[in-house]
């Protein structure tokens, strides 16, 4: 071995040293993260394969274009199926805009008052919607179901869609929906016109309750789905 | 019984025999959606465990009975779910958050500004807004993530609405009338052991600007706190 292999071979030491050092030196710097964004593994902060965190978003090169048009639409719980009355009926409120259901009135209000004619034929007597618990005659009611179905949800104070004093600043999900429905519908301003009692009809309440529903979780509060 | 009146009665057991076997609140509210992948079954909207922050939850393709019917139930990649916040009182969307599945993952953006003469029916993905994703989970996984400040999750869950179901349908047919419903004890909650899929978001409510003055104000129910006007639309790629 003469001088100049061991000088070079000293250099090329040194110099792997030196590149060794570099890396190093970038684990903790911006230089390999962005590495990582090619390396196609998850890793560091990503959120997939190479996206996310400091990567660039995980959507790159997926196709989020077009138009997207209305099939579905949910406000308030059981306002289309209960009014709507009619499938032609149903089908055009799930397409239709919050804000353009003045034409739903006056069929939610013919509805409403074809359940009471149910019960007033079976009874042998006149039976008409009564001014509900909210002081809301039969227009002003179906006014609130057709054209502002949207659930009014408060950011200060605690949910509920109606728990004997408080209404309407949201729905949980263990609101007994149906049964404050019910009441609204069909227990007049008292709320107990037609509970059951004294030989009336029970149209204020279903029945039912939350059974073993555990209501209590941590996001995402949803139990997790049955199995077999 | 004046003549009008009858037209009411009889127009009305028309219309009522025609909902029979309709489930409420919204799961397959109508023809056109019962059994897709775009049916709503329940919206929800509630302050979340941190008081600072308020959930979404939409429920969907109910009912879905337990076993090989919830594991095979998918999200449909054409099919966009679409949270709508009015802040200002008219009925008009004024920020949405959307969420839309490609392969595993569901992908979330918003709250997006929306136009006035973007909103209502028609919608474009706010791709601009990306705000986070979270891996689609299977009937055994519970995966949720954050992004912007809210927190998502998307799958299966146990339906948490509660309902005579059966019952309903006679008690609107008059079948049962003039009895009603059964007592608690003989009703029986159809949606018991059922499930549904699920897309849930909880988001601070700074993010959703004040809200105006609650809606029942303008119908004589005064005191109550001012409120966002929310709902749930799902609407597919044309």
């Amino acid at each position: 071995m003469n001088i100049r292999t061991i000088k070079l071979t000293g250099l090329a030491l040194c110099m792997g040293l030196f590149f060794t050092q570099c890396v190093d030196d970038d684990d903790n710097g911006n230089v390999i993260e962005q590495a990582t964004c090619n390396d196609g593994i998850q890793n560091g902060d990503e959120e997939g394969i190479d996206c996310g965190g400091n990567c660039p978003p995980c959507f790159d090169g997926l196709d989020f274009s077009g138009t997207y048009v209305q099939e579905d639409i949910a406000g308030r719980p059981g306002v289309n199926t209960v009014f709507s009355g009619t499938d032609m009926v149903k089908n055009n409120y799930n397409i239709s805009a919050v804000s353009d259901r003045a034409a739903f009135q006056p069929v939610f209000q013919n509805t409403l008052e074809a359940y009471h004619d149910i019960y007033g034929q079976a009874l042998e007597q006149e039976i008409d919607y009564e001014t509900n618990i909210l002081g809301w005659d039969a227009a002003t009611f179906t006014t609130v179901l057709a054209q502002f179905d949207a659930l009014q949800v408060a950011p200060n104070g605690p949910t509920t869609y109606y728990d004997g004093t408080n209404i309407l600043t949201g729905r949980n999900l263990s609101d007994d929906v149906i049964d404050i429905s019910l009441t609204l519908m069909f227990g007049g301003t008292s709320g107990a016109r037609f509970d059951g009692n004294n030989g009336t009809p029970q149209l204020t309440s279903d029945g039912v309750g939350p059974g073993d529903r555990n209501f209590t979780l941590p996001f995402p509060y949803l139990e997790s789905p049955l199995s077999l | 019984m004046k003549k009008n009146k009858f037209y009411v009665l009889f127009g009305g057991i028309g219309l009522i025999l025609g909902s029979i076997f309709l489930i409420a609140s919204d799961h397959i509210d109508s023809p056109a959606v019962a059994g897709n992948t775009v049916d709503i079954a329940d919206f929800y909207a509630f302050e979340g465990s941190d008081p600072n922050n308020t959930v979404f939850v939409a429920t969907m393709q109910g009912p879905l009975i337990p076993g090989a019917v919830t594991e095979n139930a998918i999200f449909s990649e054409d099919v966009m779910v679409e949270f709508n916040i009015d802040n200002t009182g008219d009925f008009v969307e004024d920020l949405v958050i959307q969420a839309i599945r490609r392969d595993s993952i569901m992908y979330f953006f918003g709250p997006s500004v929306v136009a006035a003469e973007n909103a209502g029916l028609q919608s474009q993905v706010y791709v601009d807004d990306f705000a986070g994703q979270v891996e689609v989970s299977k009937v055994d996984e519970t995966l949720t993530a954050s992004g912007n400040g809210m927190t998502f999750f998307a799958g299966p869950r146990r339906d948490a609405f509660f309902f005579d179901f059966n019952q309903y349908n006679q008690v609107v047919s008059g079948a049962v009338a003039p009895v009603g419903f059964l007592p608690a004890g003989e009703a029986s909650d159809f949606f018991v052991n059922l499930n549904v899929m699920a897309v849930v978001v909880e988001v601070p409510n700074s993010l959703l600007g004040d809200a105006p003055p609650h809606v029942a104000g303008t119908v004589g129910v005064n005191g109550l706190p001012n409120a966002y006007n929310v709902w749930v639309t799902t609407k597919r790629k044309q």
